[in-house]
């Protein structure tokens, strides 16, 4: 299930208890003299409409006590993007779990975009008499074919190994692409929503509440079968059924930014609603985006790889990581590698993702509090 | 009272508007339905008599309110490839995926929730360490990858459970599956309680309780996991919807014949009355779940209603 809308929910009651734990650590500040800054960070960036009186008190005493530190996203500007990026960096850097899911990542792009060269064999070539060759470390695999396949054959006597690897391209290009152009949709909805408010902003959650109330695979199912079952639909599908959660996120973020006074300043001024948004609301966004395209990445590999699997996503011969288990599921009780192998390299990159989700969440989201 | 009319009236435009955008996806797929369903060799006049019975000539608005209303008696049309009445086979199918669901939700509530307790009592152990690893694992498996390793091994090779099949309420053939669908909504729902702990065990209140000389495990016991419980609840009544969601993939991997086996073949076979019957069913059933939990939800936690 995804995550953000646990999130979401939570948050829904949130006010209250994170006033509550805001509290707490200034209490633990003061006796114990403890840093406890990433909770002040969580709990400035909540319903500012609440909050606002004691939001400027705090950023006061904050002020105060670390003149040389200021948490960007609780200052009353701009967050600078560089900013952004080294905090995320950092993070990365300073979670033990992260760093290694950052290296993960970084290897399963390198082999993406240059399957090719690790590719040992074709992994289009069929070839009839290699047909279930198991593993090479597996005992007899040797006396079944003079080649030797790292993780075997499958069915059609294809190097299983060539195939994950060309695989990792498209679950590269499904991580990346549809991630991307849901958060644009839900980023623009939501920042309309909560901008001009009204009507507009009734419709468009509406339209979210309406979305966001399939359950995503059925939904995405249905897509796929009223465009067809081929890779490039997953794309569309996969793009258009998961933006309910982030607008609901951005719309949130854009009430609690509306108010503040930097954005009120530009208003006086004159400044166009559209320059707002783009200028001074969605720059105060990305945090949250950031932490939602990590944890959105994972997600729509893994709703690939499931539609794959049910035969209403990549056609063969693609190789596709979810159509091969899918395919090789049949030959699982006589040739298991053909079916297991590529659900490894899913977790293994899905895993990865989660990783740094985690921990950016962990660092950047204002939505999350985890001990 | 006027809560749960509030939710009730927000509910029925977002089911309305549901089954609006379904019946408009399924049915502007290129390709004349009545061909499809019956076959190549046919002559055009029977095509149109057939689309005439059918109103398939009428506005597809007018034809979604019809359908709609039909819907409302419980009647879903007619399989093009079965032949026999949607709502028959889906009232066959269903009590197959609620035996699932509810065996998958019992297995993540009964792993997730002392997971998650005992990970936040525990804070920063090892113990803690290992629930949160296996939390993550959990999450990150793709659901037909752990169903396929668990036929694999607790199917072929130690043969402790069947490897495929359903036998109604019998437990041997339900085990896998739901502790294969249950597993990951286990993880999140860890993950939650252990979070959600830690955050009341830094309220005032618990404070206030443990100065008052109260032991931890008390304090955790009689203070915390109440007010931990909440999103807790919450969660788990999202989940209703991801398991079901889980549940085409679980039933599809186990030959269980429930709705979400449906679905896939009615896929397949491009069958669209079966297809939309079958998603329309499911996705009504999860708002009306979730309906029925936000309204609980009021009863359990009061401040919710002032909202």
């Amino acid at each position: 299930m995804s995550d953000w809308i646990t999130t979401m929910r939570n948050s829904s009651f949130g006010p209250f208890q994170r006033k509550t734990i805001r509290y707490m650590h200034e209490i633990e500040q003061q006796i114990e003299g403890s840093n406890a800054e990433p909770d002040i960070k969580n709990a400035t960036r909540e319903d500012e409409n609440n909050l606002l009186e004691d939001n400027s008190q705090l950023s006061e005493k904050q002020s105060d006590k670390e003149p040389d530190k200021m948490p960007e996203d609780q200052d009353d500007t701009m967050i600078a993007a560089d900013s952004i990026w080294r905090e995320l960096l950092q993070s990365i850097y300073k979670d033990k779990k992260a760093f290694v899911g950052a290296i993960l990542v970084i290897a399963f792009v390198i082999i993406a975009l240059g399957a090719p060269i690790f590719a040992p064999y074709d992994p289009y070539e069929v070839d009839m008499a290699e047909m279930l060759v198991p593993p090479s470390f597996v005992d007899g695999a040797a006396e079944m074919s003079d080649n030797s396949y790292i993780i075997g054959t499958d069915f059609l006597g294809r190097d299983i190994m060539s195939r994950i690897i060309y695989g990792a391209r498209i679950s590269l290009a499904i991580g990346l692409i549809p991630p991307l152009i849901t958060l644009a949709i839900g980023t623009l909805l939501g920042m309309t929503a909560g901008y001009y408010g009204g009507k507009t902003d009734y419709l468009i959650m509406r339209l979210a509440d309406i979305c966001m109330s399939f359950p995503s695979l059925l939904l995405a199912m249905v897509v796929m079968y009223t465009l067809g079952a081929s890779l490039f639909n997953i794309f569309i599908a996969l793009s258009i059924v998961n933006w309910g959660g982030t607008s609901r996120i951005i719309r949130a973020q854009t009430l609690s930014l509306k108010q503040k006074e930097f954005v009120e300043a530009a208003r006086s001024m004159g400044v166009s609603k559209w320059k707002i948004l783009w200028r001074h609301i969605f720059p105060n966004c990305i945090p949250s985006l950031i932490v939602l395209f990590t944890l959105s990445v994972p997600e729509a590999i893994m709703s690939e790889a499931g539609l794959s699997f049910l035969g209403v996503g990549a056609q063969p011969p693609m190789p596709s990581w979810g159509l091969m288990i899918s395919r090789g599921k049949e030959y699982l009780f006589s040739s298991p590698w053909v079916a297991i192998t590529p659900g490894i390299a899913i977790f293994i990159v899905v895993i990865a993702f989660n990783f740094i989700g985690d921990g950016l969440r962990d660092a950047l989201d204002p939505y999350t509090k985890h001990d | 009272m006027r809560y749960i009319l509030k939710r009730l009236l927000t509910t029925i435009p977002i089911i309305i508007g549901v089954s609006f955008l379904l019946y408009v996806m399924l049915n502007i797929v290129p390709g004349d339905p009545v061909a499809l369903m019956m076959g190549e060799h046919i002559n055009p006049d029977t095509i149109e008599r057939v689309r005439a019975r059918m109103n398939l000539d009428d506005p597809l608005m007018i034809r979604f309110v019809k359908y709609l209303l039909d819907a409302l008696h419980g009647d879903f049309g007619y399989s093009y490839k079965l032949k026999r009445e949607v709502s028959t086979l889906i009232w066959q199918a269903f009590p197959n995926t609620l035996i699932l669901a509810v065996s998958g939700a019992l297995v993540s509530w009964i792993i997730g929730i002392p997971a998650g307790i005992i990970s936040a009592v525990k804070k920063n152990t090892w113990i803690d360490y290992a629930v949160m690893t296996f939390a993550l694992i959990g999450v990150s498996m793709p659901v037909f990858w752990a169903g396929l390793l668990g036929q694999y091994f607790f199917g072929l090779k130690l043969q402790w459970l069947p490897i495929s099949g359903f036998d109604g309420l019998n437990i041997k053939y339900i085990i896998m599956p739901a502790v294969v669908l249950g597993w990951s909504a286990a993880a999140t729902i860890a993950r939650l309680t252990r979070s959600s702990l830690l955050e009341v065990m830094s309220s005032d209140y618990i404070r206030t309780a443990r100065e008052k000389g109260l032991l931890r495990h008390q304090v955790v016991v009689g203070h915390a996991l109440k007010n931990a419980f909440l999103p807790v609840i919450t969660v788990m009544t999202i989940q209703v919807a991801s398991l079901l969601s889980g549940a085409v993939i679980t039933e599809t991997i186990f030959g269980i014949p429930g709705i979400g086996r449906i679905a896939v073949s009615a896929i397949q076979t491009r069958d669209m009355p079966l297809l939309q019957g079958s998603v329309m069913f499911a996705t009504v059933l999860i708002i009306l779940g979730n309906l029925l939990a936000d309204i609980l939800y009021g009863f359990i936690d009061p401040r919710i209603k002032y909202h």
